[in-house]
C-alpha cells in the first residue's frame, strides 16, 4: 500500500532528486515549513482526529476502494506528516515518492472539506507539499516545462508574440465568412469587457476563440483583446508551487487589463485559471479580491442569456448531463446559473449524475494533473473510475462540460471507460444553436 | 488516603485546572500571533457571518455531506461529545464539589441520567478503538497520538463509572478517578484534545473562505 508501491519514471523527478542531499532537503522543507506556514498548517496537524471521514471525498480513493493510501488523510499521512514528524530529515528517495503523489494523486479540488467536520483544508496542505517540492527542484518534467513557458513567454504554451496576434486575426478572417462585420478588436481602451484566454486556445483549441468571438458580435458586446503578452490567463504555476513566478503572471495579466481600462475581465471557460485570478494569484501578489473584477464566462453567458441577447434558433437535443468544475462550484458557486443556461440551451432534462453541484466529483484532470503529462496518464485514469461509474449511470450521450482541463481529463476518461458520451463546452452549443446572419 | 485525597483534590486540582485553562489560553494567543504573522491573507478573509454558518451548519447531525455518508460514525461522534461535555458539567457528585469548594450551585442532570450518559461516552469510545482496529481507512492513518487521546478521554469515564457504583476499592477508584480526569484536562491544550479549542476556528475559516471568496457552501 501506499506510493512507494507504484512509483512511475518521470525525468523531471528523477533528475531532481539526484540533485538532493538529506542535508539539502531538511534545510528547504524547515525554511518553507517555518518561513512560509503558519497556524493554518501547526492547527491542521495538530486538530485532524484522523477519524477517516474524508476517505469516502477523495475520487481517487472511491476509484481504489479498499486501498487506504488514496484517502486525503492518507495522502497527507505518507506525505507532509511524515516531513513533520521527521522534521524534515528524509531522504531523497522519499521525496521521489512525495512529489508524485502531491503532484498525480491529489486535484486540490477541496471535495474532501465537504466531510472533514473540523474544517481540515487538505487541499492547502499538498499544496504545500508541492511548493516543498518545487523549492527542492523535484518537479514532473511535462508540468516543470508548462511553469517554464510561462516565465518565459507569459504563457502556458510557449505561444511567441506575433503567433498570439495572428492566431486571433485568422480567427477573425475566418469567422468573417459567416458573420460579415465580426471584429476581434485588439487593445481597445476603455472596453467594457477584457476577454481572457488559457494558451491552449490559441494553440490547438482555436475554434473557441471563433466561436466567443461570434457570439460576442451577435450579442453586441464592446470588448477586446489585447495584442501583448499578459493575454494568458492560465497559471500552471500555481500548481507546481512556483509562487513567484505566479504573482508574476497574474501581476501582468492585471496590468495587461489595466493598462487597457476596461471594466471587467470576461474569462474563457476555464476552471484553475479562474481559481488563479480571484483566490490563490491575487493573494500571492496582495490583492484581496482581484484589481479588476472578473467573470467567468458562465457567469457572462448567464446575463447576456437574462438580457436577451443570446437569441436561439434552435435549441441542443437533450437530455444532457452538465460536469460542474471544481473550481467553477466550489470556487464561485456557478453551479446554478450553470444549469439555468443549460435549461435555456437545452431542448430535454438535465440527468444529473449523483455527486453533483458543489459536491461533484472532480473529472481528475484538475490540479495540474493532466498537465504532468504521459507518464501519468494511467494513474489519472484510473482515478476517475468513480467519476465514470456516475456518468454512465445517466444514461445520457451528452456530458457539459465548462472548463478545458475537464474537457481534456473526461475525454480519456470517456474512452477508457467506453462511455460513448460527447462533451460540450457551453461555447459550443450557444454558436451551435444560436441564429446568424442570412448567409 | 486521606492524605492522597487531600492531594488531588487540592493542589493538583489546581494545577491540573491552571494547566487547561491558562494553557488553552497561551495556546490560542500564540496561534493568534503566529496567524497574524504567517497566514495574514488568511486572516484577512475571516468573516463572522460566514463562520458562524459554517460551525451551526456543521453542528446539525445529518447536515453536511461528511455527516451523511458515515451515519453511524456522525451518531457516535455527537452522542460521545455532547455526553462528554454535559455529564462533568452537570453531574451531581461534581456540582456538589463545587459548591462544597467555592459555594457555587447550580442545576444537575439525575444520577439515573449521567450514568446512561456515562455508558453512551464509553460506547462510544469502544466504537471508535474498533474503527482504528478493523477499518483500513482509519487503521492506515492512525499514529500514537490519536491513541493516548482516546485512553485519556476513556479513563474518567470509564473510572468514574466504577467509582459511582463502588466497584472495586471506592478509595482507590475514587484518585483513580480524579487523577484521570485531572490528566485529560492537562492535556487538552497539548495533544490532539486541542480541537476543542481551534476546532471553531478551523471551521470559521473554511467557512469564511468558501463563503466569501468561493460562494459555495462548505457543507
Amino acid at each position: 500500500m501506499g506510493i512507494t508501491e507504484r512509483l512511475i519514471e518521470d525525468v523531471g523527478l528523477r533528475r531532481g532528486v539526484s540533485r538532493l542531499t538529506p542535508e539539502k532537503i531538511e534545510k528547504t522543507v524547515m525554511a518553507v515549513l517555518q518561513g512560509e506556514t503558519g497556524a493554518r498548517l501547526k492547527t491542521y496537524a495538530e486538530t485532524c482526529m484522523r477519524c477517516g471521514l474524508c476517505a469516502e471525498a477523495c475520487h481517487f480513493s472511491l476509484s481504489h476502494p479498499g486501498d487506504p493510501s488514496y484517502t486525503p488523510a492518507g495522502k497527507v499521512h505518507q506525505t507532509m506528516g511524515v516531513l513533520l514528524a521527521k522534521n524534515g530529515r528524509v531522504d531523497p528517495d522519499f521525496i521521489y515518492g512525495m512529489a508524485q503523489l502531491a503532484y498525480t494523486e491529489c486535484n486540490l479540488c477541496r471535495r474532501c472539506v465537504h466531510y472533514c467536520p473540523i474544517g481540515i483544508d487538505t487541499g492547502y496542505i499538498m499544496s504545500t507539499v508541492r511548493r516543498i517540492c518545487h523549492k527542492l527542484g523535484v518537479t514532473p518534467q511535462y508540468i516543470q516545462d508548462t511553469a517554464h513557458s510561462h516565465s518565459a513567454t507569459v504563457n502556458q504554451m510557449w505561444v511567441k508574440d506575433d503567433e498570439w496576434t495572428d492566431t486571433l486575426m485568422w480567427q477573425e478572417e475566418e469567422a468573417r465568412d459567416e458573420f460579415p462585420g465580426l471584429r476581434i478588436p485588439l487593445d481597445k481602451e476603455g472596453s467594457d469587457i477584457f476577454y481572457s484566454v488559457i494558451a491552449p486556445e490559441p494553440k490547438f483549441r482555436t475554434q473557441l476563440i471563433y466561436q466567443a468571438a461570434a457570439i460576442m458580435h451577435m450579442a453586441g458586446a464592446d470588448w477586446t483583446m489585447p495584442s501583448e503578452p499578459g493575454w494568458d490567463n492560465s497559471d500552471m504555476c500555481m500548481f507546481t508551487g512556483d509562487f513567484e513566478v505566479m504573482g508574476r503572471i497574474k501581476r501582468a495579466h492585471f496590468e495587461c487589463a489595466q493598462k487597457l481600462k476596461v471594466k471587467r475581465i470576461v474569462m474563457g471557460e476555464c476552471g484553475h485559471a479562474f481559481r488563479s485570478i480571484y483566490d490563490v494569484g491575487n493573494r500571492w501578489d496582495a490583492w484581496k479580491m482581484s484589481p479588476v473584477p472578473v467573470i467567468h464566462s458562465i457567469a457572462y453567458f448567464w446575463e447576456l442569456m437574462t438580457e436577451g441577447k443570446i437569441k436561439l434558433a434552435k435549441k441542443y437535443p437533450g437530455p444532457v448531463t452538465v460536469h460542474d468544475p471544481c473550481n467553477v462550484v466550489r470556487g464561485r458557486g456557478l453551479h446554478l446559473k450553470l444549469r439555468e443556461l443549460v435549461r435555456f440551451l437545452v431542448d430535454g432534462d438535465i440527468i444529473e449524475t449523483a455527486s453533483h453541484g458543489e459536491h461533484n466529483l472532480c473529472c481528475t484532470a484538475g490540479g495540474g494533473v493532466i498537465n504532468t503529462g504521459p507518464p501519468f496518464k494511467n494513474v489519472r485514469v484510473a482515478g476517475s473510475k468513480a467519476k465514470a461509474e456516475e456518468l454512465r449511470a445517466t444514461g445520457v450521450k451528452t456530458i457539459v462540460a465548462p472548463c478545458h482541463n475537464c474537457h481534456g481529463g473526461l475525454e480519456d476518461t470517456v474512452h477508457a471507460y467506453k462511455l460513448g458520451m460527447e462533451i460540450k463546452f457551453l461555447g459550443d452549443i450557444i454558436y451551435e444553436c444560436m441564429e446568424r446572419p442570412e448567409a | 488516603m486521606n492524605a492522597a485525597y487531600e492531594f488531588v483534590t487540592g493542589p493538583l486540582a489546581w494545577f491540573a485546572w491552571g494547566v487547561f485553562l491558562l494553557g488553552s489560553a497561551w495556546r490560542l494567543y500564540s496561534m493568534y500571533q503566529l496567524a497574524k504573522k504567517k497566514d495574514a491573507s488568511s486572516m484577512a478573509y475571516m468573516d463572522l457571518g460566514f463562520s458562524l454558518r459554517s460551525i451551526v451548519n456543521w453542528l446539525i447531525p445529518f447536515n453536511a455531506l461528511g455527516w451523511r455518508k458515515s451515519p453511524a460514525m456522525t451518531v457516535a461522534t455527537f452522542a460521545f461529545h455532547i455526553c462528554l461535555i454535559l455529564v462533568p458539567v452537570f453531574l451531581v457528585a461534581h456540582v456538589v464539589l463545587w459548591t462544597e469548594f467555592f459555594g457555587i450551585s447550580y442545576a444537575t442532570l439525575p444520577d439515573n441520567v449521567t450514568d446512561a450518559m456515562t455508558l453512551v461516552v464509553l460506547a462510544a469510545c469502544l466504537f471508535f478503538a474498533g474503527r482504528r482496529l478493523t477499518q483500513k481507512d482509519v487503521a492506515y492513518i492512525t499514529t500514537c497520538k490519536d491513541w493516548v487521546a482516546l485512553v485519556i478521554v476513556t479513563l474518567p469515564f470509564l473510572t468514574g463509572f466504577l467509582a459511582y457504583h463502588q466497584l472495586f476499592d471506592y478509595q482507590v477508584m475514587i484518585i483513580a478517578h480524579i487523577v484521570a480526569g485531572e490528566i485529560m484536562l492537562a492535556a487538552i491544550p497539548f495533544t490532539r484534545l486541542s480541537h476543542m479549542v481551534f476546532a471553531a476556528f478551523t471551521r470559521a475559516y473554511m467557512g469564511s473562505e468558501f463563503g466569501g471568496v468561493r460562494h459555495a457552501r462548505d457543507w
